[in-house]
C-alpha cells in the first residue's frame, strides 16, 4: 500500500477564487492510502517546495499528489522536489485543477466537486505507479535547417559560429528565399540584395556549413539528439562539382518559353537557367519538363557549348542520408493566389499584379529592368492604386482569403508607394486600407513619411470591384471618413496579397511530427514562453513558418532558434524520457501491428523463445527500443491482445483513474 | 471437383511437394462439412461441395511450429483470410501451399429449415436447383434462395494470392454489401440502440464467432486476461455482455476481411458481420476503398498513416473521401 500526500495549491487566486481548496485537501485525506493532506498559497514556491520535502519525510511517503497547475507547467519542479527528498520523481502526479478546472469554472461548488474528482483520479493513479529509472542517449552535434531563406541562413550562421556543423537543405535552386526577390527593405529602404547577399556568401564559405540546394527532405527517423533524415538531392542535370556559373548554357538554350519563378512568372527563361545573378550556389539546373533534349532526346545545344562539361542529362534523384541532433524549420511562405479575388480582376488584366509581382517590377534586375511600366503595354502609368488586405483578416470567407493579418504589408505597401512617388513624382499613388498597423521601431515614422512627405493618397475603406475599361482600371471604393463612393481610374492596380506557409510545410510538419495550426503554421512549445521552440523535442522554428514576421522579427527568432539548437548541441548526452513502451512477451502475437503505428520506428520483431501456459516454444514478438520510443502510447492502442503498455501510463494506471473519476 | 482435388492433393504430396492437406469431412449430419488435416493414407474422405461454407485458414495458425508444408484448400473468400493472416505474421505462407478451389455459392440448410422444410434427410442439387429429400417427401428449390447470406453479397470469385486453383467458380453476389449498414445508419440512435440491444441480448457468450474468426487470432485474448481490465466486466451486467461485441468489433477493425463466418456460426441468429461491415463501410468514407487481405504485407488505412491524409474529421464533414 502506497503512503500518499495530497498538496492542493490556491495559486494565488487562480485556484482559490472558484475551487474551495481546504474542501479538496480534507476531501482526499479519505481516499484510501492518503496519509497527509494540505493546501498552501504558492505550493512552487520555495516555502511550499520545502513543505512537501518536509511532508515526504516526516511522513514516509511513498507518492505525492500535487493538485496545481498543468503538469506542462511545474510537474518538473515537483519532480525535481521530490528527488531531493529522497523519492523516485515518477511517484509525482498532478491533479491539473487549474487550466482543467478552476479557470473554465465559475461557480464555485462545481468547480470544487471537479477538483476532488480529479484528485481522486490521480491518487487512484499513484497507487499504481512504481518508480522510474531514465536512460540517457547521445547526442549528434550536427543540425539540419530546412530552408534557405533569411531565416534558414540566419540560423545556420548562428549555430555554425558556435562552432557546430549545419546543413541547409533548400528546395530551390539556390538559397536566398522571398528576400533574394525584394527591391528595397523597409522602414530604411536599403536594398534588400546588398544586405542579403553578404549573408548569403557568408553562409556558401563558411566551414561548418554544407549548403544542399534542389534538395528536400524525403524521411525522418529517431528522436531530439538523434535524428536520421533522408535527403532526396532533385538531379539538376547539372555537375555541381564541374559548373562554374558562367552561364553560356543559359544563353544558348532554345528553349525560352519557361515562366521565370523568380521574377513571378513576369518574364521568360530557358530551360537551362540559374535563378539570379548571385545564386548559391552559382550553378545551373535544368527544368526536364521544358527541354528540348529531354522531350525529344535531340538538341544539346548546352552541353555542347559547356566548355566544363558539367551538363549531365544522365543524372538520377540521390539520396543523402544524414544524421543530425537538432532540426530547424525555417519553411517561409508564399503570397496566396490572388486570383480567388475576381473582383480585383487579377484574371483579366496583366496590369493587375501582386505585391511581390510589383517588387519584381521596381527591381533593377526584374523583367522591366526597374523601370515602372504598366506590363499590358509597357507604358508609363500615371495613377496606381494599392489594395490593402486582400486575402488577409478574411473571415466572412475561409476558402478565399486567410483570417489572419499578414503583418507586413502595410509596410511594404508605405514602401511601395513612397519609391513609386520618389523616382516617379507625377504618378498619383492612393493606397486603400482598412487599418494602417505600423508596430515596430521606426515603422510608424515611415508610414507617416509616405502621407506627409510622398503625399500617398490613403484612403480608409475597401475596394469594391476592378473593372477593366478600354485602356485603363475603373477602381470603385469606398471613403470610410468621408463617407463617399470612389470611382479612380488607374493604370496599375497593385493587391497586397495575405502570405500563407509554403505548401511544403504540411507535409514537412506530418514528417516531423510537429505540430501546425489550422492556418498550416507551425506550433510553438508555448506562444509566450517557448516561441523558438516546437513541442517535438529537438524541432526548432525560424521565421515565418511559425507566423507572419517581417525581416528583422525573422532574423531575431533566426538567433533565438540558433541558441536553443546550440544549448542541445553542447549536450553530450540527453536524458531519456522512461515513459516507454514495452511488450507483454506473453501475450505479444507479433502481428505487426504496433510497427505500423510507431512514429518514432521504435519497435522490431524478434523470434525468441517463450513460455507461458498459453504458448511454449519460440515466437514472434515485438521488442521497444527505449532511446527511441517517446511514450505516445499508439502502440498501446492498437495491440489487440493488450501485450503493449506505457510505462507511467499504463493501461490499469489509466483504468483507475477513469474508475475513480466515475466513482 | 472434389475428385479432381483429391488427385491434385495426392499429387502434390507424393512430389513432396507438402505434407498435409487442411479442407473439410464430414461431420455429424450429412450436410455438416468440418474442418480437419488429411495426409496421404486418409485423403480419400475429404470433402468439397456445396456444404463447405467454413473459412479452415485459420487453422493454420497452430499447424505452423509443425516441419512440412500444408495444402489449404481456400475458397475466393477464405484466400483473403490466409492473406490476412500471412500478414500478421500468424501464417508463414512459405509453409503454405494455397490450393484455391471453385466456388459457386455454399448452401445454408438453417435457410431451407426457415422456409418451413422439416426432416431433412438428403439434398441433390442439379444446375440451379436443389431437390430437398425429406421425410415428408420430396421438394424443389431454387438453389440461390438456399444460399448463404455471405454469398449473397461475395467478394467476388476471384481467389487472391493462391499458388493455384481448380474448378470453376459462378458469381453469386446479388445485391449492395452495405445496404443494411445504410439502414442501420438512417435510423434514430434511439432505435439502432434498440436494435442492437435486441439482437445482442440474445447472446450467450459460446465465443463460437471469436473462435472462428481469422482475425481473432490473439494466443490470449483480451476476455481471458485477468488483468486486461475487460475480462470480468464482459459478464457482469447486460450490457457488458454487449460491450464483448463491440471490443471484439474494434479490435478486428481494419482487419476484418468480411468472411462473414461471425454470422454463419453465431446459433443465435445475431447479424454480427453488420458491426464489422459499419466500420469497413467507414474505412472506405474515410480513407478510400479498402479490402483487408486483397494482398499479403498491406497497410491497413488504421494502423497507416501517409502524409496526405487528412483528419477524419474533415473528411467526415465532406461526407467521405469520394464526395
Amino acid at each position: 500500500m502506497q503512503r500518499i500526500g495530497v498538496f492542493v495549491c490556491w495559486c494565488g487566486s487562480n485556484i482559490a477564487a472558484t475551487v474551495d481548496v481546504k474542501a479538496v485537501a480534507e476531501a482526499a485525506k479519505h481516499e484510501p492510502g492518503v496519509v497527509f493532506s494540505t493546501d498552501y498559497q504558492y505550493m512552487c514556491s520555495e516555502n511550499g517546495q520545502a513543505m512537501i520535502r518536509e511532508a515526504i519525510k516526516e511522513h514516509r511517503l511513498t507518492g505525492v499528489v500535487i493538485c496545481s497547475c498543468s503538469p506542462r507547467m511545474h510537474e518538473a519542479t515537483f519532480r525535481k522536489t521530490a528527488v531531493s527528498a529522497g523519492l523516485n520523481p515518477y511517484m509525482v502526479e498532478i491533479a491539473n485543477i487549474r487550466e482543467q478546472c478552476s479557470w473554465i469554472h465559475k461557480d464555485m461548488a462545481e468547480g470544487t466537486e471537479k477538483a476532488i474528482i480529479l484528485a481522486r483520479a490521480a491518487i487512484a493513479k499513484v497507487h499504481l505507479n512504481a518508480p522510474l529509472v531514465a536512460g540517457t542517449s547521445p547526442v549528434t552535434k550536427r543540425a539540419l535547417v530546412i530552408g534557405g531563406g533569411i531565416a534558414g541562413i540566419q540560423t545556420a550562421l548562428d549555430i555554425a559560429d558556435a562552432g557546430f556543423e549545419v546543413d541547409i537543405v533548400e528546395k530551390a535552386p539556390t538559397i536566398g528565399g522571398r528576400m533574394a526577390q525584394l527591391d528595397k527593405t523597409f522602414p530604411t529602404l536599403d536594398c534588400s540584395a546588398c544586405i542579403l547577399t553578404p549573408k548569403m556568401v557568408d553562409a556558401a564559405q563558411h566551414e561548418k556549413i554544407n549548403i544542399i540546394s534542389y534538395a528536400e527532405l524525403d524521411s525522418l527517423s529517431g528522436f531530439v539528439g538523434n535524428f536520421t533524415a533522408k535527403i532526396r538531392k532533385k538531379a539538376r542535370f547539372i555537375d555541381e562539382t564541374k559548373c562554374t556559373g558562367c552561364g553560356i548554357c543559359t544563353e544558348k538554350c532554345p528553349s525560352r518559353k519557361g515562366l521565370n519563378d523568380f521574377n513571378m512568372g513576369l518574364n521568360t527563361r530557358g530551360a537551362v537557367y540559374i535563378p539570379f545573378a548571385q545564386a548559391i550556389p552559382n550553378v545551373a539546373v535544368i527544368d526536364s519538363a521544358q527541354c528540348i533534349h529531354f522531350r525529344t532526346g535531340k538538341c544539346g545545344l548546352c552541353e555542347k557549348n559547356c566548355s566544363a562539361g558539367a551538363i549531365k542529362f544522365d543524372q538520377k534523384d540521390e539520396i543523402l542520408e544524414r544524421e543530425y541532433g537538432a532540426i530547424v524549420v525555417a519553411t517561409g511562405f508564399k503570397p496566396i493566389d490572388a486570383s480567388a479575388f475576381n473582383e480585383y480582376a487579377y484574371s483579366d488584366s496583366p496590369d493587375v499584379v501582386t505585391s511581390l509581382e510589383f517588387e519584381r517590377i521596381m527591381n533593377a534586375a526584374g523583367p522591366t529592368k526597374g523601370k515602372l511600366v504598366r506590363p499590358s503595354d509597357g507604358k508609363h502609368p500615371h495613377e496606381i492604386v494599392f489594395i490593402q488586405c486582400v486575402g488577409s483578416r478574411c473571415t466572412e470567407d475561409a476558402t478565399k482569403g486567410k483570417p489572419y493579418c499578414s503583418k507586413i504589408c502595410c509596410m511594404y505597401t508605405a514602401k511601395h508607394a513612397m519609391l513609386v512617388r520618389e523616382k516617379y513624382p507625377d504618378v498619383k499613388v492612393h493606397v486603400f486600407y482598412i487599418d494602417a498597423r505600423t508596430p515596430g521601431k521606426n515603422f510608424d515614422e515611415f508610414y507617416r513619411r509616405a502621407v506627409e512627405q510622398y503625399d500617398v493618397d490613403y484612403i480608409k475603406g475597401m475596394v469594391g470591384k476592378v473593372s477593366v475599361e478600354q485602356d485603363h482600371l475603373h477602381v470603385q471604393g469606398s471613403d470610410l471618413i468621408n463617407n463617399e463612393q470612389i470611382h479612380i481610374n488607374a493604370d496599375m492596380v497593385v493587391l497586397a496579397t495575405a502570405i500563407e506557409p509554403d505548401p511544403t510545410a504540411r507535409a514537412l510538419g506530418t514528417m516531423l511530427t510537429a505540430s501546425m495550426d489550422t492556418n498550416d503554421f507551425f506550433t510553438e512549445a508555448h506562444p509566450k514562453l517557448r516561441p523558438v521552440e516546437s513541442p517535438t523535442a529537438g524541432v526548432f522554428l525560424s521565421g515565418v513558418a511559425q507566423g507572419p514576421k517581417d525581416i528583422p522579427e525573422t532574423v531575431a527568432q533566426a538567433g533565438a532558434a540558433a541558441a536553443k539548437v546550440i544549448g542541445l548541441l553542447c549536450k553530450n548526452e540527453l536524458t531519456c524520457n522512461p515513459c516507454v513502451a514495452h511488450a507483454n512477451e506473453a501475450l505479444c502475437n507479433g502481428c505487426s501491428q504496433c510497427e505500423r503505428v510507431c512514429p518514432y520506428g521504435a519497435i522490431t520483431y524478434e523470434d525468441k523463445e517463450v513460455r507461458s501456459p498459453e504458448f511454449r516454444g519460440i515466437k514472434r514478438i515485438a521488442v521497444v527500443n527505449g532511446a527511441i520510443c517517446q511514450g505516445c502510447g499508439a502502440c498501446t492502442v492498437t495491440c489487440p491482445s493488450g501485450a503493449m503498455d506505457l510505462k507511467g501510463f499504463s493501461n490499469s494506471q489509466i483504468m483507475a483513474e477513469v474508475d475513480a473519476i466515475c466513482r | 471437383m472434389q475428385e479432381m482435388i483429391k488427385e491434385r492433393v495426392l499429387t502434390l504430396i507424393n512430389e513432396g511437394a507438402a505434407d498435409r492437406v487442411l479442407a473439410w469431412e464430414t461431420g455429424e449430419f450429412f450436410y455438416d462439412r468440418t474442418p480437419k488435416f488429411f495426409d496421404k493414407n486418409n485423403v480419400n474422405d475429404l470433402k468439397y461441395d456445396s456444404f463447405c461454407g467454413a473459412n479452415v485458414t485459420k487453422y493454420l495458425i497452430a499447424e505452423m511450429p509443425k516441419e512440412g508444408k500444408t495444402i489449404v484448400l481456400v475458397k475466393p473468400c477464405d484466400s483473403y483470410s490466409l492473406n490476412q493472416l500471412c500478414t500478421e505474421h500468424r501464417v508463414n505462407r512459405e509453409k503454405v501451399y494455397a490450393l484455391g478451389v471453385g466456388c459457386r455459392g455454399k448452401i445454408d440448410v438453417e435457410k431451407l429449415r426457415t422456409m418451413g422444410i422439416k426432416g431433412i434427410t438428403a439434398i441433390t442439387e442439379e444446375g440451379d436447383t436443389l431437390t430437398v429429400s425429406t421425410l415428408y417427401g420430396e421438394k424443389k428449390v431454387a438453389r440461390k434462395d438456399a444460399l448463404l447470406d455471405k454469398c449473397l453479397c461475395c467478394k467476388g470469385k476471384e481467389h487472391k494470392g493462391v499458388d493455384e486453383v481448380i474448378g470453376d467458380s459462378e458469381e453469386t453476389s446479388v445485391g449492395d454489401k452495405f445496404e443494411m449498414v445504410a439502414k442501420l445508419e438512417a435510423m434514430t440512435p434511439d432505435e439502432r440502440f434498440e436494435f442492437w440491444r435486441g439482437e445482442l441480448s440474445k447472446c450467450i457468450r459460446c465465443n463460437a464467432c471469436r473462435n472462428v474468426c481469422p482475425a481473432c487470432s490473439c494466443i490470449k485474448c483480451v476476455f481471458d486476461n485477468p488483468k486486461s481490465g475487460v475480462d470480468n466486466k464482459a459478464a457482469a451486467d447486460d450490457f457488458e455482455e454487449n460491450m464483448f461485441h463491440i471490443i471484439r468489433a474494434y479490435h478486428v477493425a481494419g482487419r476484418c476481411t468480411d468472411c462473414g463466418e461471425c454470422s454463419r456460426v453465431c446459433p443465435q441468429g445475431i447479424p454480427l458481420h453488420l458491426l464489422n461491415r459499419k466500420m469497413i463501410k467507414d474505412i472506405n468514407e474515410l480513407y478510400g476503398d479498402y479490402q483487408a487481405g486483397a494482398e499479403i504485407g498491406q497497410r491497413h488505412p488504421l494502423t497507416d498513416y501517409t502524409l496526405s491524409d487528412d483528419e477524419p474529421s474533415v473528411v467526415h464533414e465532406r461526407g467521405g473521401a469520394n464526395a
